[in-house]
């Protein structure tokens, strides 16, 4: 496609993070995992109430406090400080993973390494090397109504992340149901990626050049449009 | 019942070399930082406890708590979910070095293999890990159609936890989300001790209030205006 630069014209992570957010559902219980996703908060939409759940055993979390005003008791899953809405609660490390493995949560958003077409993850460890450490990653899969991922598309060096079959360690098997990436909405039904919405300056054939495994569509490919100021 | 100890020194005094020890806390929320400290006094006097396996959702931050006790030698094996924190190196050293052992668990396995102990469930199936290099060597079954991992409870000798209020009886409420890991460790170890900031005669706390009712705790310590871990670690303080 010409006229199409896969590096300056793709999304931003706020971009991608703002797309991820508009499906955010009136009345929801969503997860965000530590980094990335944790945008996605920023750009909830007006008029919907969500409640956040973080690992550590708080629901009902609002905004970061004002620098100087944390109180490092009060944190969540990425350590970071937090606030308390209306209604928020405490409970132990045992009801918190109850909340996730057991269907009470309406979204879990993780970041990734690779997404496999059948939904398989790697986002907790590239190598061998270094010291390891899984957190909730491999928990937070299992459970959520919807288990979505925000991504760049491709890799620093433009390699897909989207794949037939992940060669970094798996989080977890057949888990993710939506990935946000930086060029494209991509659904996993049956086994395959099924695109939903792509950038508008990319043609299907310079996505799929990027894409490690088959794209499918079913029906018309929306246009992913999103806020150009943020 | 009268279960107050009139000191952190006198309430870790007991615990032996090797021993197995839950730390509460995740991140420096909730983390019994007195008590840990007084565990590693006793070292630096007399050597021991030492070869100690501590059971905590990171592997310590800075140069205080945990950290401490691994830069202070003590510390065999760290049973956690997330080493790799930002303040991580007194583990990072001691683990590339491979002079620490670390078993890796994921965080909600890690709860719930705590708490089956303290509920007397020797084993559970989590579809946690399943699939991944985590569940490798364990048994796996289907139930319903999806494949689940069969994991196993987990003891310790001691746990160190910290709570908010406390009365003699040993019941303890928490302070924000520094509850996390602590009510499920003071069900699953043989002597459980708990700090609180508050210590009073039972009945200064609501029973509609109580966390961990004081059947889970064996000894129970005041220190006030505890150290906050996360305030200590932005400070630079070293232990």
């Amino acid at each position: 496609m010409s006229g199409f630069n896969l590096m300056e014209d793709k999304l931003t992570n706020a971009q991608i993070a703002w797309r991820a957010a508009q499906d955010l559902e009136d009345g929801s219980y969503v997860n965000l995992g530590i980094g990335f996703p944790e945008m996605i908060a920023k750009f909830q939409p007006e008029g919907r109430e969500v409640t956040y759940h973080t690992e550590n055993g708080v629901l009902g979390f609002g905004k970061a406090p004002a620098p100087g005003e944390e109180d490092w008791d009060l944190i969540n899953a990425g350590k970071k400080a937090i606030t308390l809405n209306p209604g928020a609660s405490f409970f132990h490390h045992a009801d918190s993973f109850s909340m996730v493995r057991g269907g009470h949560l309406d979204l879990a958003v993780l970041g990734a390494y690779q997404v496999a077409q059948n939904g398989d993850l790697a986002n907790w460890r590239v190598g061998s090397k270094g010291v390891p450490a899984v957190g909730g990653a491999m928990d937070l899969v299992h459970g959520a109504k919807r288990v979505a991922v925000v991504t760049d598309h491709v890799t620093k060096d433009g390699g897909p992340k989207l794949v037939e079959t992940c060669t970094f360690p798996l989080t977890g098997v057949g888990c993710v149901t939506r990935v946000y990436t930086s060029l494209a909405v991509i659904d996993i039904a049956d086994g395959r990626f099924v695109l939903r919405e792509k950038l508008p300056g990319i043609s299907m054939a310079a996505l799929q050049a990027v894409t490690g495994a088959t794209l499918h569509t079913e029906g018309e490919v929306g246009d992913l449009v999103v806020l150009e100021d943020i | 019942m009268n279960k107050v100890s009139s000191s952190v020194a006198d309430a870790v005094a007991a615990i032996p070399d090797g021993a197995q020890i839950m730390i509460g806390g995740f991140g420096g929320s909730g983390a019994p930082v007195e008590l840990i400290h007084a565990l590693i006094d006793r070292f630096r006097a007399t050597g021991s406890p030492k070869a100690i396996t501590i059971i905590n959702n990171n592997a310590g931050n800075g140069g205080i708590g945990i950290a401490a006790m691994i830069r202070a030698g003590m510390v065999r094996k760290i049973i956690c979910s997330f080493p790799r924190s930002s303040n991580a190196e007194a583990f990072n050293e001691k683990y590339l070095a491979g002079e620490i052992e670390l078993e890796l668990v994921p965080q909600g396995t890690l709860a719930e293999r705590i708490r089956a102990a303290g509920a007397g469930i020797p084993a559970f199936y989590t579809p946690t890990s399943f699939g991944t290099e985590l569940a490798e060597g364990k048994p796996t079954e289907e139930f319903d159609g999806k494949m689940y991992v069969r994991e196993r409870w987990l003891k310790a000798d001691f746990a160190l936890i910290k709570g908010q209020k406390g009365d003699h009886a040993g019941n303890l409420t928490y302070r924000l989300a520094g509850r996390n890991f602590n009510p499920l460790m003071a069900m699953a170890a043989d002597t459980t001790i708990a700090q609180v900031a508050e210590l009073g005669e039972p009945g200064t706390i609501d029973p509609e209030h109580v966390v961990t009712p004081g059947i889970f705790v064996d000894m129970v310590v005041e220190v006030p205006a505890p150290e906050q871990e996360e305030v200590l670690v932005r400070k630079g303080v070293i232990y």
